[in-house]
């Protein structure tokens, strides 16, 4: 699905030339839960970049669905960004005058769809990460679980090809961040493509496959054995929050 | 374009409730449009009045008459060749019509002699001075719209035997017989007695400068038989139709020089005068005066419109991360772009609302408070404010939302 054949990247800061990406090779298939990791400077806030369409590489080739992206202009990458990548921020970023239906509703808004639609869409996704009750709460309303619940629903809305979370745990105590890993793993049971970008083990250690980044290059990629993994996501995961995600 | 729609009421959506919840602020900035909008309505209503007197006045003229007289109505540089011209005759009117009535298809009706000069006029007690004694035939009424508050103008038996009868204006009535019916008085003009037969209705005032209502017309016998000395003579020449104006005027000219003998090697020694070469006497005056009021009230309309610019650009830069979620959630560059400018626009438009509003009551005000004073409130003028408003939202808009909707939204999500 995603194929990235040896992008670089640089920036150029003041003087400097900044090497962010010195070429990097990755293939992600549907229905994977990738963890990319790497210390600050890394390089994984600029791959995160590339994934998501945010921006295009300096060289190299990045492949989405079999479309060439790196040669795309800004518009066609907006249109990709909406409706193949759901994005979770590490701060929400919700609109904050907007309750948590117009929030995830936005998505459609852009892809246009009728308001009916967008309407019966987003109550849904909200019901299914869990905020049936919170469809009119305003994010100052809600706690940061649940914001981030909402920012879930939202990258949710489209039905995106992948989920890209940036640090989705960063702003939330541990034990809110545990739930908000239950509910990515329930997504990612229901088949969803989920791309974890953090520099915390504890949670990168959710993602089936996790993905080193050092200096701007691949240091390792490697699967976990799936049982190891498995057993360390089945003693996290909190049974009741997943409750009205069961019951789907 | 179904799209195109949705974007369109989400940022409708997000304008108000932006300006809302920045009240002050919002309220603040409109009010530079405000102020611009009231003060360009103003003029405008103002404008729209001068333009509607001046209409008024030159109607005074009639646009089917010519006015044969001895000074042109336009400022001449060559004052002293017009100074010596020769008067111009009250009888001139006797040979005028006579060629009229000898020229087959003639463009010209028929000449009335006009004679005037100031005199006051007394009833009892009570006198009005500086007023329009006028001495004329009855064809006066072809040549000059004359609406009868109350009687008659004189008939031709009484012009024409001089009868010591008047027909007054609207001022005159209203001075004299605050309280009593004119009809059948007898006014003091020059220690003469005359008999009040009609009332004119209201005429109004010439450009403002003097009242069409403060005039005493009657048979031009009488008038000579009295007041001969130092009066001005013309003569009024009604045109058969208004459409062939200049043939008329050709007409007019060959006529007036067989009156006065001119061989063919001398010039007019007398001008022809019509309402349309007044008017575009005029016409570039009163065009000054309306941009010239324009450009001053669009300064402070200028104003209200860099006080929107300078506020969207604060807003695009406090919401700078918001303008990057939304570009991460597929927002293209014209949707952001959009979204600021309605924004501004609604500023704007807030701002013209109440601005014509405020002009509007203002306006009744000073139309309670000084009749006189020229003012007209019309629904173009609304509209015109309105599209106003909106441009000067879409032009204060423009620049700020061409920087937001060109982003990075990579660094525009990572502003803090």
């Amino acid at each position: 699905m995603i194929d990235i054949e040896n992008i670089t990247k640089d920036y150029v800061m003041g003087e400097e030339i900044v090497h962010a990406l010195r070429g990097v090779s990755l293939q992600i298939r549907s229905n994977e839960y990738i963890a990319i990791m790497g210390p600050s400077g890394s390089g994984k806030s600029t791959l995160m970049n590339m994934l998501g369409c945010l921006d295009t590489p300096t060289s190299g080739c990045y492949e989405f669905n079999g479309r060439d992206v790196s040669a795309m202009d800004d518009d066609e990458l907006a249109a990709i960004r909406n409706r193949e990548i759901g994005f979770v921020f590490q701060t929400f970023n919700l609109l904050p005058r907007a309750d948590s239906l117009r929030n995830v509703e936005l998505p459609l808004i852009y892809a246009g769809i009728d308001s009916e639609t967008r309407r019966e869409r987003a109550t849904r996704v909200l019901h299914d990460v869990g905020l049936g009750d919170r469809l009119h709460h305003k994010p100052n309303e809600l706690s940061g679980g649940q914001r981030q619940r909402v920012a879930i629903a939202r990258a949710l809305v489209n039905d995106p090809s992948i989920i890209l979370a940036d640090e989705p745990t960063g702003n939330l105590d541990s034990k809110t961040g545990e739930e908000i890993m239950a509910l990515f793993e329930s997504l990612y049971q229901r088949g969803h493509t989920i791309i974890l970008v953090t520099h915390e083990a504890d949670i990168a250690r959710h993602a089936r496959r996790t993905v080193h980044l050092r200096d701007g290059l691949i240091e390792s990629d490697d699967a976990m054995v799936l049982g190891e993994l498995e057993s360390v996501a089945l003693s996290k995961i909190d049974h009741r929050t997943m409750n009205p995600l069961l019951r789907k | 374009m179904k799209r195109f729609a949705y974007e369109l009421s989400e940022s409708w959506k997000i304008a108000v409730a932006q300006m809302r919840s920045n009240k002050t602020r919002s309220t603040l900035t409109a009010l530079g449009v405000i102020i611009g909008i009231v003060a360009v309505t103003l003029m405008g209503t103002a404008i729209a009045g001068i333009q509607i007197g001046f209409d008024k006045s030159m109607a005074v003229f009639g646009d089917d008459v010519l006015y044969v007289e001895q000074w042109p109505w336009k400022p001449v540089d060559d004052w002293w060749n017009y100074r010596d011209r020769k008067k111009i005759k009250t009888e001139y009117a006797e040979p005028i019509n006579r060629m009229i009535a000898a020229t087959p298809n003639s463009n010209l009706v028929v000449a009335v002699p006009t004679s005037s000069l100031l005199r006051s006029v007394k009833y009892g007690q009570s006198e009005v001075s500086n007023v329009l004694i006028r001495g004329t035939v009855s064809d006066y009424l072809i040549t000059s719209t004359f609406d009868f508050k109350e009687g008659r103008f004189f008939n031709e038996l009484e012009s024409r035997g001089g009868a010591n009868v008047c027909v007054i204006g609207y001022d005159v009535a209203d001075a004299l017989f605050p309280s009593e019916i004119p009809i059948n008085k007898l006014v003091l003009i020059n220690g003469q007695p005359f008999k009040v037969i009609g009332v004119v209705s209201r005429q109004g005032t010439f450009l403002g400068l003097f009242s069409l209502d403060s005039i005493v017309v009657m048979p031009l016998p009488a008038f000579q038989k009295y007041f001969s000395a130092k009066s001005d003579s013309d003569v009024l020449v009604k045109v058969k139709d208004k459409t062939k104006l200049a043939e008329a005027r050709d007409e007019l000219t060959g006529i007036m020089r067989r009156v006065r003998g001119l061989p063919p090697e001398k010039k007019d020694d007398f001008s022809i005068n019509e309402q349309q070469a007044l008017k575009s006497t005029l016409d570039p005056i009163k065009s000054s005066i309306a941009i010239a009021g324009l450009f001053v009230t669009g300064l402070s309309l200028f104003v209200g419109a860099i006080g929107i610019m300078n506020i969207t650009f604060v807003s695009v830069k406090e919401r700078t991360r918001e303008i990057g979620t939304r570009k991460a959630l597929g927002a293209r560059r014209r949707t952001i772009l959009l979204q600021f400018l309605i924004e501004s626009t609604a500023l704007c438009l807030l701002g013209g609302f109440i601005g014509l509003g405020i002009a509007y009551v203002m306006c009744n005000g000073i139309g309670k408070a000084f009749p006189s004073f020229p003012i007209h409130f019309s629904l173009g003028l609304v509209m015109v404010s309105m599209i106003v408003s909106i441009l000067t939202g879409l032009f204060s808009g423009f620049a700020p939302a061409w920087t937001a909707s060109r982003l990075d939204p990579v660094a525009a999500l990572r502003y803090e």
